[in-house]
This record gives structure tokens, C-alpha cells and sequence, in this order.
């Protein structure tokens, strides 16, 4: 017999209010539980597709006077300083300290080529990792190139050149199959031949030169601006642009989100310790004919509050617990509706935070009523005198 | 037997180490003659409760209500002392102050020479659990706790290996006569079992004292005989006690009685030892 003893004797046998107490802090961990682990999960939903937004860091080389161009880079007339950047600069960007945030590096080479006698750009990429990039390229009917014979062409270059899949088309001597036509993007893009990068680079008698680099950052790991610095160091003769605003705007909706759902989560708290402070004041007025026993009977104080605080620990471990499962339970049913295809987030500090909650707010929400309780003069027991 | 009367003594000195911390009267001293021991263990004894100008002003939404006026009193160890007097004489009042539960407005109450309402702290607390055993009209079990349980209760906060705690309760419930019943939660009792069961709470501490108010009050007669039967054999065996009831049947039982009047002592050492005043 101890403290203990009492105090889980009478949870076990006055099961009424315990289970009320542990039902009101349930409800509050679970909804916590369920809000931080749906807020994990679209928040993660959200940064994959972030990333499919493309690049948000783009490596050029340092030149001026653009007379033909493609996303505002020079690729023709006349250029002052270096005007390309060399293939070899891909091995120097996968060294940087943060290469883990890269999601994707996208070398490109663009050139003006004769088509059908009219003068068209012609893209060298590496298909595999641009149409990763560029998620918004579709090749509908027909499929990206796949050797150095062949290319795609963009919606409105193919029609101005009279391309459909299937076509063969010569460029500079040689023959390329055009694999599908892009769907429309309502870019640049759209006027474009799109081949394998070694093919272009043949074809422009450049070999090894790029005219751009593409560098699509993960969100959330290693801040953008930090990655281009860390580029620009690697690339000293490169001038590294990081699309920051774009970058700030998705993030903000992101966080303003989540902020959204802590304020709730704090809200929810309140509620919770409320809940638990009413329900504990109501057992200690309940049971104040015992507590007169007990001081009459030789316990302290601190005894009665700790008997007090202990009831409330267990019913806080208890409500942490069966609050986390039933969080992560709501959380597999209502994620298929709110965020299609997002995977459930298993954070591992979520488990130990949520008990940490529920016994935080047990022991803050019992703290007045187990001191009250401790503070009752024992002339309570002269009721039963 | 004897571990346990020596562990009692060591509870009880901590209690008393907590006065004489007070009142600094921890000097040492030169070992005393055992002469002049004996005179002071005798003198001791014959004042084992000692009443001093005991004195409880209730204030409440009305007027100031006097509960206690100047009571004196004095008592002897191992005395069966009956308190007896009408409804709101001040009787329960008495019994609360001797046994702390409540601060006097004047006065001062003294149980084995321990100034109860001087003591610091919580030692008002520790003196509850090592020198007396409360036994309440309405035998308030905690109802949730079986009768081993209940017994144990006062054990729950001293440091002792819950086997011996186990075993000291059931051997009061034994002394009770209620082995049996040690599992029965007490609403399976009966008002007889009950009132065992809360007399064997008061002595699983072996205290010197016990506080009685109506034991008997919620009992038919064969009971209360059977009742007042062990409290007669505790007393012999003792224990000082201190019982406070309506029921004139039962004052065979004590070696003195005092009725309380008003808040006054109507009857009192020496004159009406023995009486019937009511």
C-alpha cells in the first residue's frame, strides 16, 4: 500500500470519472495528433509539388548583349566574356556541401539550326532528366527521345515545320526521327526542337559547352539562396540565379498553413486543459470528505497533492497513448479526402511529444485543483465527527 | 514484537524531535538519575492529555459562535475517558482539537507532553499518524479500498516494505476478528464489520491514543456490546482512549466521564469521576 496504490485503486474502481478524464484528454491528443500529422503529410504533398514546378536555381554563363535568346540567354549574335559553361561544371555542382537538396541538375545547349530552310532553335538536353524536371512537358502522342536520332518537337514548331510523329527530319547532315510532338506550354518551349545533348552539341560543333544549367533545389531542406551561394563558389565564372521570390511565395503558402493548423492545435490545447481542470476540481470537491480522512489520519499535504498529481499522470500517459493511436487512426482515414495521393508522415518524435502533451497539460490542468486539494484544512474531516 | 514497539517509539521520538526543535530544547545534558526518570515518566503518565485554557470561536456568516469556553482538563495514560454531553455542547469540537484537526482560538493542548497547535509544520500531521487512531461515527472507509486496504491506509506514507505493511494490517483485522473480510470492498459489510474495520485503522499505527466519536452511534445493541467489548480490551491492553457518544449504556465502560455544557466543562476531574450526569 502507497500512494500509488490509492491512486490507481481508485481509477480502477471509480471508472466513471476516469474514464471521462481520460476521454476529455484523449479527444484533445488525438485531434492534435491528426492535425500535426495531416498538416506533415500535405505539407510534405506540398513540396513534391513544388518540385515539379522545375528548377529554382539557374546557372548561366556571365555575358550581355543578347541578340537571340532563349530564357534570356544569348544564343547568337554578338556576346562579350564567357558566354558558355562547360559540361565539366556538372561535377563541381554534385560536389557542393549541400548537394543532398539537389533534386535535379538539367545541363542545356541551345543553337539556331536550318530546318526546312527556316532558321529554328534546337535544344540538346538530357531527356531523362528533363522531362523529370519539367513535369508540364507532355509528348502526347509519342515518347521523349531516346538516342541521338531523335527528337521532339514543340506544339508550335512542329507546326510551323510541318512535323508529326513518325516524320524524319534532316538537320546539318543528319537525320533525326521526331519521337512526339509537345503539347502546348504557352513558353518558349513551344518553338523549340528538343534532341539528345551530345547530338546538339555535335550538330553546333560545341562539344562539351552548355549554354545553361537548370537546378531544381528540395524545398524546406537547405534554404535556395544558400544552395546558390554555395554554386556560385563552385562556379566562380558562372553567374548562379536563384528564383527567390517564386521560391519565398510557395513557401509562404506552405507555412501559413501550418500556421493555420498550430493555431488550431493551440486552441484545441486550451480547451483540453480546461476540460481536465474542471473534471479534477470536480474530483477533489468530490472526494473532500476523503481527503479529510486522510489529513485526519496523519498525511501531509504534499501526500494529498501527490496523490492528487499521480491519478493525473496515469490518466495523462493513458489519454497520451490511446490520443496518439487514435491521431494516427484519423489521420489514414481522413487523409485519402483532403490530400489525394499524399502518404502519411511517421515523424518519430510525434509518439513521445503526444504523451509529453497530454501529461503537460494533465499536470498543468491538475496542478491548482491537487494544491487546492492538499491545502484543505483537515476541520473538513469534522463533517464526519 | 519488540522490533515493532521500538520502531513505534522511533516514529513517535521523530514527532517529538520536531517540538524539541522548536522550542530548542535539544541541549544535551548529563544522563539524569534513574530516580529522578521514574519521577518524571510518572508525572508523564498522569498528565498524558493536558488541556489548558482551551478556548474555539467559530466565525461565521453570523455572529462569533463560542464552541469551547476555558476548558481544562487532565488526563491520565491508559484512562477509558468518556466525553458526553447534547447536540453542539462542543463535544466534536473537543475531540478535533485533541486530536489536531482543528486550531484553538485560546489555550493549549498537550499529548505526551507534545504542544500539539506549537508543533512547526507538518509535524501537526506526522503527530496524527504516530500517536493517534481515529474512529469516526460513519466509520469512513475510503469505499473504494478493501478492508485490508483501508487498514493499511495510514501505512501508505511510511517508508516500510509493503510485505510488512501487508502483514501488520492483517494482523489488526485478525485482532478484530475479520480475516475473513480482508478482500471485501466495505460496501459488502455489514455496519458491525465496518466499525471493525475503522478500529483497526486507527491501531495499525499502535498509537497511544485513539479519538472515538459515536463508534456505536450506527450500531444495533448486541453490536455495540461486541464493540465496546474490544475497545475495553485495547484499553487494557493500554491505549489511552478518548470516546465521545450520546448512548449512557456504554459508560460502564469508561473509568471517568466529563460532560461538556455550552462549550464548558460541566463535570469534570476530580468531582465527577464515575457519575452519570446526563
Amino acid at each position: 500500500m502507497s500512494l500509488r496504490t490509492i491512486a490507481l485503486n481508485d481509477l480502477r474502481r471509480r471508472k466513471g470519472r476516469a474514464v471521462f478524464l481520460v476521454a476529455g484528454l484523449l479527444i484533445g491528443i488525438g485531434t492534435v495528433v491528426a492535425l500535426v500529422s495531416l498538416t506533415e503529410a500535405m505539407t510534405g504533398q506540398t513540396k513534391a509539388n513544388l518540385q515539379s514546378y522545375g528548377a529554382n536555381i539557374i546557372v548561366t554563363p556571365r555575358t550581355r548583349d543578347v541578340s537571340l535568346s532563349y530564357g534570356g540567354i544569348s544564343v547568337g549574335g554578338l556576346s562579350v566574356g564567357q558566354n558558355v559553361v562547360r559540361e565539366a561544371d556538372l561535377a563541381r555542382i554534385e560536389s557542393i556541401p549541400a548537394r543532398a537538396s539537389l533534386s535535379a541538375v538539367a545541363p542545356e545547349l541551345v543553337g539556331p539550326v536550318l530546318v526546312k530552310g527556316k532558321r529554328t532553335l534546337l535544344m540538346g538536353v538530357r531527356p531523362d532528366v528533363q522531362f523529370k524536371l519539367k513535369r508540364w512537358w507532355s509528348v502526347d502522342p509519342g515518347r521523349p527521345p531516346a538516342n541521338g536520332h531523335e527528337l521532339v518537337a514543340g506544339s508550335s514548331a512542329a507546326r510551323t515545320l510541318g512535323l508529326t510523329m513518325g516524320d524524319y527530319v534532316r538537320i546539318g547532315g543528319r537525320r533525326f526521327t521526331v519521337t512526339g510532338v509537345l503539347q502546348p506550354t504557352g513558353s518558349q518551349d513551344d518553338g523549340l526542337l528538343i534532341a539528345d545533348l551530345g547530338a546538339v552539341q555535335q550538330l553546333l560543333h560545341k562539344p562539351g559547352q552548355l549554354t545553361l544549367i537548370e537546378v531544381a533545389a528540395l524545398y524546406g531542406v537547405t534554404p535556395v539562396d544558400v544552395i546558390a551561394r554555395q554554386l556560385q563558389e563552385a562556379l566562380p565564372a558562372a553567374k548562379v540565379t536563384s528564383m527567390q521570390e517564386a521560391v519565398q511565395s510557395r513557401m509562404h503558402a506552405v507555412s501559413q498553413f501550418r500556421a493555420f493548423s498550430y493555431a488550431i492545435v493551440g486552441v484545441v490545447v486550451a480547451i483540453e486543459v480546461l476540460v481536465v481542470f474542471v473534471t479534477m476540481m470536480g474530483a477533489v470537491s468530490e472526494r473532500t470528505h476523503e481527503i479529510g480522512v486522510f489529513r485526519a489520519i496523519g498525511f501531509r499535504r504534499v501526500h494529498i497533492t501527490r496523490l492528487i498529481l499521480f491519478e493525473a499522470l496515469v490518466s495523462s500517459v493513458l489519454a497520451g497513448v490511446l490520443g496518439y493511436l487514435a491521431g494516427m487512426g484519423t489521420t489514414y482515414a481522413v487523409l485519402p479526402f483532403v490530400a489525394h495521393g499524399a502518404g502519411v508522415v511517421w515523424t518519430p518524435l510525434l509518439a513521445p511529444a503526444a504523451i509529453a502533451l497530454a501529461v503537460g497539460v494533465g499536470a498543468a490542468a491538475s496542478l491548482y485543483p491537487a494544491l487546492r486539494a492538499g491545502k484543505m484544512d483537515p476541520t473538513e474531516a469534522l463533517r464526519a465527527l | 514484537m519488540s522490533t515493532r514497539v521500538n520502531e513505534r517509539r522511533a516514529d513517535q521520538a521523530a514527532v517529538r524531535a520536531g517540538e524539541a526543535g522548536r522550542t530548542g530544547a535539544a541541549a544535551e545534558t548529563a544522563a539524569p538519575e534513574p530516580a529522578a526518570v521514574a519521577t518524571a515518566e510518572a508525572a508523564r503518565a498522569a498528565r498524558f492529555i493536558d488541556v489548558r485554557g482551551l478556548e474555539k470561536t467559530f466565525s461565521g456568516d453570523g455572529s462569533p459562535v463560542q464552541a469551547l469556553r476555558h476548558l481544562d482538563l487532565v488526563v491520565a495514560e491508559g484512562t477509558f475517558l468518556g466525553v458526553m454531553g447534547q447536540s453542539g455542547s462542543g463535544k466534536s469540537t473537543f475531540l478535533a482539537m485533541l486530536g489536531g484537526l482543528t486550531h484553538p482560538s485560546g489555550g493549549s493542548v498537550s499529548v505526551d507532553g507534545i504542544d500539539l497547535y506549537a508543533l512547526p509544520g507538518e509535524r501537526l500531521a506526522d503527530f496524527r499518524r504516530e500517536y493517534l487512531g481515529f474512529v469516526f461515527q460513519s466509520f469512513n472507509l475510503v469505499p473504494y479500498l478493501t478492508a485490508l486496504e483501508n487498514v493499511m491506509l495510514p501505512l501508505a506514507v511510511k517508508r516500510m516494505p509493503g510485505a510488512e505493511k501487508r502483514q501488520r494490517a492483517l494482523g489488526v483485522l485478525e485482532r478484530v476478528g475479520l480475516t475473513d473480510r480482508a478482500g471485501h470492498l466495505p460496501g459488502k459489510l455489514s455496519g458491525g464489520e465496518q466499525e471493525r474495520v475503522a478500529i483497526a485503522r486507527a491501531l495499525v499505527n499502535e498509537p497511544p491514543l485513539i479519538l472515538a466519536d459515536e463508534p456505536t452511534g450506527a450500531l444495533d445493541s448486541e453490536t455495540t456490546v461486541e464493540i465496546m467489548d474490544l475497545f475495553a480490551t485495547l484499553n487494557r491492553e493500554g491505549i489511552t482512549i478518548v470516546m465521545v457518544t450520546h448512548n449512557p449504556e456504554i459508560q460502564r465502560y469508561f473509568d471517568r466521564t466529563i460532560v461538556l455544557r455550552d462549550g464548558r466543562l460541566d463535570c469534570g476531574l476530580p468531582a465527577c469521576a464515575g457519575e452519570t450526569p446526563l
